[in-house]
């Protein structure tokens, strides 16, 4: 494994690997020093064309854990809003010796063109709908270490599917690993080439609720959407918004996930936003377990 | 001993036994009276086994120190690939577990337990380990098998044999707890740059 670009390059077994790596690496972070020397000397560099407060810090928190050097490159105020195309600003970083590029971009594929371009490991933070692999696994790091299994378990993944990069990969990487996945969306935020996809789809939330081990909810990601997608939010909300009523009905032992940030009253009630069995606040600490575990597999090394 | 942690049976097929279980049984022993006997009695004794073989040294020697003291030794296991010098010259390789005992390392007697002391850079590893994870009032260092070729200025505390060996041969540690049974065999080395430590 060079870059991690989409979470169906991993295979079982390095899916795994990544998971115990970071289950281990955990333990860093509840000690006085919280810190590894494995990255001395080394530079990765945070390009992010899009905001992402949320995974920026994730990952830069994850570096600086492991003894990285680490540079913010944000898009605006740079050569970026210059008109400096993205092979330029990868030339430029190659040619300060950056050893790996955390590139979080608004277009589908530009990690992918991105690691066509530098030596370095690319690591895909997000590129526009296609993919977000670290997210898929620091939540399924979150699902094994709350249900203590991942084969056979029972997924449902709800709301904007269509805009959702976090969805796709969870989706390949959940189905590598042996679990079920259900995509729970209205008809309009469902892709079209989601037939490819090894899931099942509803349009009833009420039907899969449990059925479920896990129920994540997506964020309706308003900005991406140049169209109507559902009537009202009011609406949406009814539908697929997840209420104290549904979560009732849930398995007592099923967790309720989400990537954050979350829209309080739509697509989840603060209540059941802030109940125990919603785990927002894991993922997050989770996420940099899991970023150290990439970070180190895919630059630890030779 | 391999990296990988895995017995390779081509050099168990040529190599000579030079240490077997008796052998080990006995060593161990001896091993755990003289931490007793430095330590007056191992009462701020902590035994911290390196994975992946020193870990079940590591829990031998306890059993045996709390057999004869009548009390509970904490034991726990220290992994050190994060802090390997050699990390770039290799894939990266699996983490082992770090287990601490909850009581910490603070003011402790830590003996470090390992299975084999080569070039001594694992135990320079497991002291920068150490470092990060608290403040031990003394170090010190116990392994199954010295073999000389030292690269940094280490000394073992304790040792089970000291086995002079050419560069060219392998020393392989098995145990019963991976491996079935217990034997050190010394046999000829295949090609690989200084991996044991």
């Amino acid at each position: 494994m060079r870059h991690l670009l989409s979470t169906g390059d991993l295979s079982r077994d390095e899916a795994l690997l990544v998971l115990d790596t970071a289950a281990e690496l955990a333990q860093v972070g509840d000690r006085s020093v919280k810190k590894l020397p494995t990255l001395r000397g080394r530079t990765v560099v945070n390009l992010f064309y899009e905001d992402s407060t949320r995974t920026r810090t994730s990952f830069e928190l994850a570096a600086k854990r492991l003894s990285a050097d680490v540079v913010n490159f944000s898009a605006k105020g740079s050569s970026v809003a210059k008109g400096e195309s993205l092979k330029d600003t990868a030339l430029t970083l190659q040619a300060m010796g950056a050893d790996s590029v955390v590139v979080r971009h608004s277009a589908s594929g530009a990690a992918h063109r991105l690691s066509e371009w530098v030596d370095g490991a690319v690591l895909n933070a997000g590129d526009g709908t296609h993919e977000h692999p670290t997210q898929a696994l620091l939540d399924v790091f979150t699902m094994r270490e709350r249900l203590g299994r991942l084969e056979g378990l029972r997924v449902a993944i709800v709301g904007d599917v269509l805009h959702s990069r976090v969805a796709r990969s969870n989706v390949l990487l959940l189905h590598t690993l042996g679990a079920e996945v259900t995509l729970v969306a209205p008809p309009t935020l469902v892709p079209v080439s989601v037939h490819t996809w090894p899931c099942s789809v509803s349009y009833d939330l009420d039907a899969v609720l449990p059925k479920s081990d896990v129920v994540m909810l997506l964020r309706v990601q308003a900005e991406r959407m140049h169209d109507a997608f559902f009537p009202t939010a009011r609406e949406y909300s009814r539908r697929y918004g997840l209420d104290a009523e549904r979560f009732a009905r849930m398995q007592d032992d099923a967790i309720v996930m989400h990537p954050g940030p979350m829209v309080r009253g739509m697509e989840i009630s603060a209540e059941v936003a802030d109940s125990a069995r919603t785990t927002v606040n894991e993922q997050v600490a989770n996420g940099v377990s899991v970023r150290m575990a990439v970070l180190y597999l895919l630059l630890g090394g030779s | 001993m391999y990296a990988d942690g895995s017995a390779d049976p081509r050099a168990a097929a040529t190599a000579r036994t030079v240490l077997d279980g008796p052998e080990i049984d006995r060593a161990l022993t001896r091993i755990a009276h003289e931490i007793l006997e430095r330590s007056k009695g191992g009462g701020d004794v902590t035994l911290l086994g390196i994975p992946s073989r020193g870990v079940p040294l590591a829990e031998r020697l306890a059993e045996r120190i709390e057999r004869v003291e009548g009390r509970a030794v904490p034991r726990g296991s220290l992994d050190i690939t994060m802090y390997r010098d050699d990390l770039r010259l290799a894939p990266a390789r699996a983490l082992g577990r770090t287990d601490i005992p909850p009581e910490g390392i603070d003011g402790r007697l830590v003996v470090l337990v390992d299975d084999v002391l080569f070039s001594g850079r694992t135990v320079r590893a497991a002291l920068d380990a150490l470092n990060d994870i608290g403040r031990p009032r003394t170090v010190q260092l116990a392994v199954l098998v010295d073999r000389g070729h030292r690269e940094l200025p280490v000394r073992a505390d304790y040792v089970g044999k000291n086995l002079p060996t050419s560069l060219r041969e392998t020393v392989t540690v098995q145990l019963s707890e991976p491996d079935g049974h217990d034997a050190v065999l010394l046999g000829p080395a295949k090609p690989r740059p200084g991996e044991e430590g």
